[in-house]
């Protein structure tokens, strides 16, 4: 395989609430996403894979562990050249639509902003221009930019997300539950969007999601997170057909399918970590195949597979 | 089942539509809704399709630009004193649903577990609240109902919990506090306005398994308001697909999901990935949903519908009837109209949902 466009390593991030109590979100994750391929991240709410893609964009400083990103670090303090190429080569797109796009500005300055910070443009009317013809990729018209975020359906909010974040032409783009929040035909448009951008311009995913189906569907390398570790990871075809740990046996069961005759029967496996008696920081990584990897200690491996 | 459970709800030709800045919006185009003891139901639609004005009118929750041009919402009861009565729920007024209705017989479960508990209020009282006020029990009595309430819906240690805010609990838990209170005044339907949207899946299939349960023993009607078609397969016994204000195909859940015959519902179905889908393109329904403000003279879905006949821009389908139970509205079950294919990407996703039927039975 070629080098990774991003690698992270051992990061942990902690949050000191106060004196004697500190969130432990993340503690210790390492994966790597190679350039053109989509990374999902998957786990409950809680889980720590939101607070992983927010620190890899450095919306927190990690509390200890590299981030590499096109060969440089970008864990600990940046100069400006870095930085520079972590904010335009690397784009977020946010859960909640109207939430994460500004009600007091048009959607032609909510997509030129990033143009307008890195200089990306010569007059005004290259600035429409490339405005323009990025609302058309993703399936707006150009009418729109002159339009208020409130004066859009949740599925072209999203669609306003994402050209925000395409227009800098990023190589990674950390995609937080962006699909959530849309219906499920809307769902299918966007998620088919997503695929033609990444073919059209090879750039890589990180897929943050709980949808455990779209994330099957879009993914080609999976890690299972829970309570801030990565449990399993592998590619989707060796987590699905292989599932090892408990917990994504238990995620895996959890997915609702869309047929009424099996879905009527079956019961979802529980997995409670407090009473399984399993210690996650006890855990080292074992490659159970390929690239199959699977938190446990020495017993609970041989326990499970 | 021997005979047919009474219908308890029964919504007729509702037609609602709301004054705004831009115009008239005809939200509700002539809904029908059967909900019979017991069963469960559910609407499944798009974002704007009417599901949840549909359940906010039989509730009287309706904002205050909405007028109710037509139809009704009957809710037969048996009142206190035994009888059998039926009223229409768009005839009372508010003060009446208030006090008879709300929360009494019919409460709601709503999206958001954060927005619709109140942070000041531990949940111990929220619970307790609907017990003072509709049933007017005493503290000591409503203490011990909530209690076992708690215990109802999953919840540990709740006499711990009775004492808590609802910032010290999680998603799931805080949801199943919001159903704790939507049983505390034992109604007789529940409307749950996509109760899991905003939870885990392995939260969301607790909590789907306990509003099961306990419909179980409660025997309560249930109506899932829900845009999941796993949830509904879930769940249901007869499903509602709404498209634009209009019922488009109603039918047991068997029928909706092995013999869909509406071209929203084909899409619906196949738009979903399942497990197994392996196709480059996810099948998507091009477009949006119309905007209302501008109502299409003839089937509201043919801009989207690939299926679409001449006929279907010059007027609306009516409901065709396909079995005793399933029905749709769509002029391609007219007998005059071209035999048509489903689209292959659905075929193999039927084909897949038998083979997975008869791997699993």
């Amino acid at each position: 395989m070629s080098t990774p466009l991003l690698k992270v390593d051992h990061l942990v991030q902690h949050f000191r609430m106060s004196r004697s109590y500190t969130v432990r979100a993340v503690n210790g994750v390492s994966f790597e996403v190679y350039p053109g391929e989509t990374y999902g991240l998957v786990g409950e709410s809680g889980s720590g894979k939101t607070t992983i893609g927010r620190s890899i964009i450095r919306l927190y400083n990690p509390t200890s562990g590299n981030i590499t990103f096109q060969g440089a670090d970008i864990s600990g303090k940046m100069d400006r050249d870095t930085g520079s190429m972590l904010r335009k080569d690397m784009q977020m797109i946010f859960q909640d639509p109207m939430a994460s796009l500004n009600p007091r500005k048009k959607v032609s300055d909510i997509i030129g902003e990033g143009l307008d910070i890195h200089h990306r443009y010569a007059s005004r009317q290259e600035r429409e221009e490339l405005v323009a013809a990025m609302l058309k990729k993703v399936g707006l018209s150009p009418e729109h930019a002159a339009r208020y975020p409130h004066q859009f359906s949740g599925g072209q909010r999203q669609r306003v997300g994402i050209a925000r974040a395409l227009i800098m032409n990023p190589r990674l783009i950390i995609a937080d539950e962006c699909i959530s929040a849309l219906d499920v035909s809307i769902q299918a448009q966007v998620v088919n969007l997503m695929k033609d951008i990444q073919q059209e311009t090879s750039c890589a995913y990180l897929f943050i999601a709980h949808d455990l189906s779209m994330v099957k569907y879009i993914s080609d390398r999976i890690g299972v997170l829970h309570l801030g570790y990565m449990v399993e990871s592998g590619t989707t075809e060796e987590i699905f057909s292989n599932p090892v740990h408990p917990y994504t046996k238990s995620l895996l069961s959890a997915i609702p399918h869309p047929n009424p005759e099996v879905e009527k029967r079956r019961k979802s496996i529980t997995y409670d970590y407090k009473s399984s008696g399993i210690d996650y920081s006890k855990g080292q990584e074992h490659v159970v195949s390929g690239t199959h990897t699977v938190l446990a200690t020495e017993e609970e491996l041989a326990q499970w597979v | 089942m021997s005979e047919t459970p009474r219908t308890i709800l029964d919504i007729r030709n509702l037609d609602i539509s709301f004054k705004t800045n831009a115009g008239v919006v005809h939200a509700i185009r002539g809904v029908n809704l059967d909900l019979r003891k017991g069963e469960t139901v559910a609407i499944v639609g798009e974002s704007g399709s009417g599901k949840s004005v549909t359940m906010k009118a039989a509730m009287g929750l309706l904002d205050s630009n909405a007028t109710v041009n037509s139809g009704e919402i009957l809710y037969t009861y048996t009142d206190t004193d035994g009888t059998e009565k039926t009223v229409d729920l768009l005839k009372l007024s508010k003060k009446e649903l208030r006090g008879t209705i709300n929360g009494q017989r019919i409460a709601m479960v709503f999206q958001d577990p954060m927005t619709s508990l109140d942070p000041t209020m531990t949940i111990g009282k929220q619970i307790m609240e609907s017990m003072f006020l509709h049933k007017h029990m005493e503290k000591e009595a409503a203490r011990k109902r909530a209690l076992e309430l708690l215990n109802l819906v999953g919840i540990p240690e709740a006499e711990k919990r009775f004492k808590n805010y609802p910032h010290q609990l999680s998603g799931g838990m805080r949801q199943r506090v919001v159903i704790a209170i939507a049983l505390s005044a034992d109604p007789d339907i529940l409307i749950c306005d996509e109760p899991t949207t905003a939870l885990d899946v392995t939260i969301q299939a607790r909590i789907l398994e306990m509003i099961m349960d306990i419909q179980e023993k409660m025997k309560l009607s249930v109506i899932y308001i829900t845009h999941d078609l796993g949830v509904v397969a879930k769940v249901a016994d007869y499903v509602n697909v709404m498209y634009a204000g209009k019922i488009v195909e109603v039918g047991n859940v068997n029928e909706i999901f092995y013999e869909p015959a509406h071209p929203y519902t084909w899409g619906l179905l196949s738009a979903m990935p399942d497990l197994d889908t392996d196709d480059d393109r996810l099948y998507s329904i091009p477009g949006s949903p119309p905007n209302l403000l501008h109502e299409p003279p003839g089937d509201a879905f043919a801009a989207r519908n690939q299926f679409a006949l001449v006929i279907d821009e010059k007027a609306a389908p009516p409901m065709f009837k396909i079995s005793e139970t399933h029905s749709a509205a769509t002029w391609l079950l007219h007998p005059d109209a071209p035999k048509i294919e489903k689209p292959p990407e659905l075929e193999a996703r039927l084909e897949r949902a038998r083979k997975e039927v008869e791997r699993y039975l």
